[in-house]
């Protein structure tokens, strides 16, 4: 079943550096699909669109529909904080919110209008379970969440997505920052999710995508060249550059 | 070789001794106003001179209606320009787009900035005390000072919610917050202390200012206090210029003491600004 599906969609910046060229892409729900690609490629512009991020950015163009469960998610008419709710983000660089680690899980649900302390309390347990990070922290959850390390840091970016029990999960490159062994911890948590959750990835390495991908998707300079599922993509490319990116012959 | 870095080591010890003495020379204009006002205010330093009403032309007594007037004026300064300054500065940080109308009400602020205070007092004059009919009062007063000091508490808060790390933003917002929420949450609790230290500064200018209360406010000689808004007042930048100027056979040491009071108001408020600057810094999570 497809949760996202993306229909001859472009995206042009006004400043010209990146932009997206009639991209068609189904991502089906409970599943890992990985975005890849070399820097530039427009990964990121990709995965800002599924959460309308790029409503921040200065966006000169845009065609073509994307539907989430049916949803026309680029339609005026979208109640886009709510599609935030629904589709949480992981960044590249972990950002911690100047707060607790409580307040850092508490945030989006507080923004929500969320009221029920009990709710509010499950769910910052749940969630630092579910990103691995819950017997790390438990006895200090309202210390600063600046005070964690690094890949700390980016578990708990991740449990504040999953506190807003999103259905789809974008994840920017989020262990690019990270050490192997906090990296390792992250990709055994996306297996975990994937159970109950859309993941959308783009990994900060060729390996990553191998090791993690259900469904790849390689993007270069904007265009969508080749999709397919992971085991296919890494062993028997179709598309000569596709083989040369995954030989490592450039990007 | 090895002479030629001998050449540039000497050069730039004598760089540096130049720079090390100029940045010391600095120092001493500030240090000597300060000994100066000190050596010759001090001596006029007692309860009396604090609390007590001026008597014998001003001659004798006390300066307590022109400290409780300067008090009031930079109060009602507060009141009206740090709202409508924060306000200004939210707008134009956070949602004003960036276009020829942003642009034109930035460059209306700088130069806002550049205008004299004897040419805001004229305009106070005009404005307030005639054709608003506030009269010379505290209210006419205050809303000049405000005019004045508003450039100054708009760029410091602008500069402030701008230190602010926009990813702090696009975090909030990828996490379901509105803009305000935003805003209120996360950019206004990081960047107040900021916020505060420019409040502080203008509000530190306009306690200091002769000419804009010259026509709206400042009474000559009003042995009482003000009792409401409307009332006009004595005020210690003012004060001090009558005495200085206005009244002979004035003793040294009233004008002087008058002096030291104003710089001890103003330097307080100056080491109130730094020190939460410092205090917050130290704390930043960022």
């Amino acid at each position: 079943m497809n949760k996202i599906s993306i229909q001859n969609f472009s995206l042009q910046y006004s400043d010209g550096t990146e932009s997206l060229r009639n991209i068609s892409l189904d991502i089906p729900a409970n599943q890992i699909t990985v975005i890849f690609g070399p820097a530039g490629g427009g990964k990121s512009s990709l995965l800002r669109v599924f959460n309308r991020l790029n409503d921040l950015a200065d966006v000169i163009q845009q065609e073509g529909k994307v539907y989430l469960d049916k949803e026309d998610i680029l339609s005026p008419k979208t109640d886009v904080i709510a599609l935030r709710r629904k589709v949480g983000m992981v960044f590249a660089r972990p950002v911690v919110l100047p707060f607790s680690i409580r307040e850092n899980l508490t945030y989006g649900l507080e923004v929500a209008g969320e009221k029920n302390s009990d709710r509010i309390k499950h769910s910052v347990e749940k969630s630092l379970k579910q990103a691995a990070l819950w017997e790390e922290v438990k006895d200090r959850l309202d210390d600063p969440a600046i005070a964690l390390s690094g890949g700390q840091q980016q578990r708990l970016c991740l449990a504040r997505v999953l506190a807003l029990e999103p259905e789809v999960i974008l994840l920017d490159e989020p262990t690019s920052g990270l050490d192997p062994i906090s990296t390792g911890k992250v990709e055994e948590s996306l297996q975990d999710l994937k159970q109950d959750y859309t993941i959308i990835l783009v990994p900060h390495s060729v390996q990553q995508a191998a090791r993690t991908a259900d469904l790849a998707a390689f993007l270069l300079q904007g265009d969508l060249v080749e999709v397919a599922s992971g085991d296919t993509m890494f062993t028997n490319p179709q598309d000569k550059r596709t083989q040369d990116y995954i030989q490592g012959r450039f990007g | 070789m090895k002479s030629s870095s001998h050449l540039r080591n000497r050069q730039q010890r004598i760089g540096f001794s130049l720079l090390t003495i100029m940045s010391f020379l600095t120092i001493i204009p500030i240090a000597g106003v300060v000994i100066y006002i000190l050596v010759l205010g001090a001596p006029a330093i007692n309860w009396e001179f604090i609390a007590g009403f001026p008597r014998g032309g001003m001659r004798e007594g006390g300066i307590w209606p022109a400290i409780v007037g300067t008090l009031y004026l930079t109060l009602g300064t507060a009141v009206f320009a740090v709202p409508l300054g924060i306000g200004a500065a939210i707008y134009l940080s956070e949602y004003a787009p960036d276009n020829k109308t942003t642009q034109l009400i930035r460059i209306a602020i700088i130069n806002l900035a550049g205008i004299p205070s004897v040419v805001f007092g004229l305009f106070g004059l005009g404005l307030f005390v005639l054709f608003l009919q506030f009269g010379t009062s505290i209210l006419a007063g205050s809303l000049t000072l405000s005019i004045m000091t508003l450039p100054v508490i708009i760029s410091t808060t602008e500069e402030a919610l701008k230190s602010v790390p926009q990813a702090f933003r696009t975090v909030s917002i990828s996490l379901g917050a509105t803009k305000w929420q935003t805003i209120r949450r996360i950019i206004l609790p990081q960047a107040l202390p900021g916020i505060l230290t420019g409040v502080i500064l203008g509000l530190e200018r306009a306690a200091g200012e002769t000419a804009p209360i010259l026509f709206t406010v400042a009474a000559f000689f009003l042995p009482r206090l003000p009792s409401s808004p409307l009332d006009a007042t004595m005020a210690l930048p003012y004060h001090l210029f009558v005495i200085s100027t206005q009244v002979p056979g004035m003793p040294i040491k009233i004008q002087y003491g008058t002096a030291l009071v104003l710089l001890v108001f103003v330097l307080s408020m100056n080491i109130i600004a730094t020190t939460i600057r410092s205090r917050a810094r130290a704390r930043r999570q960022w």
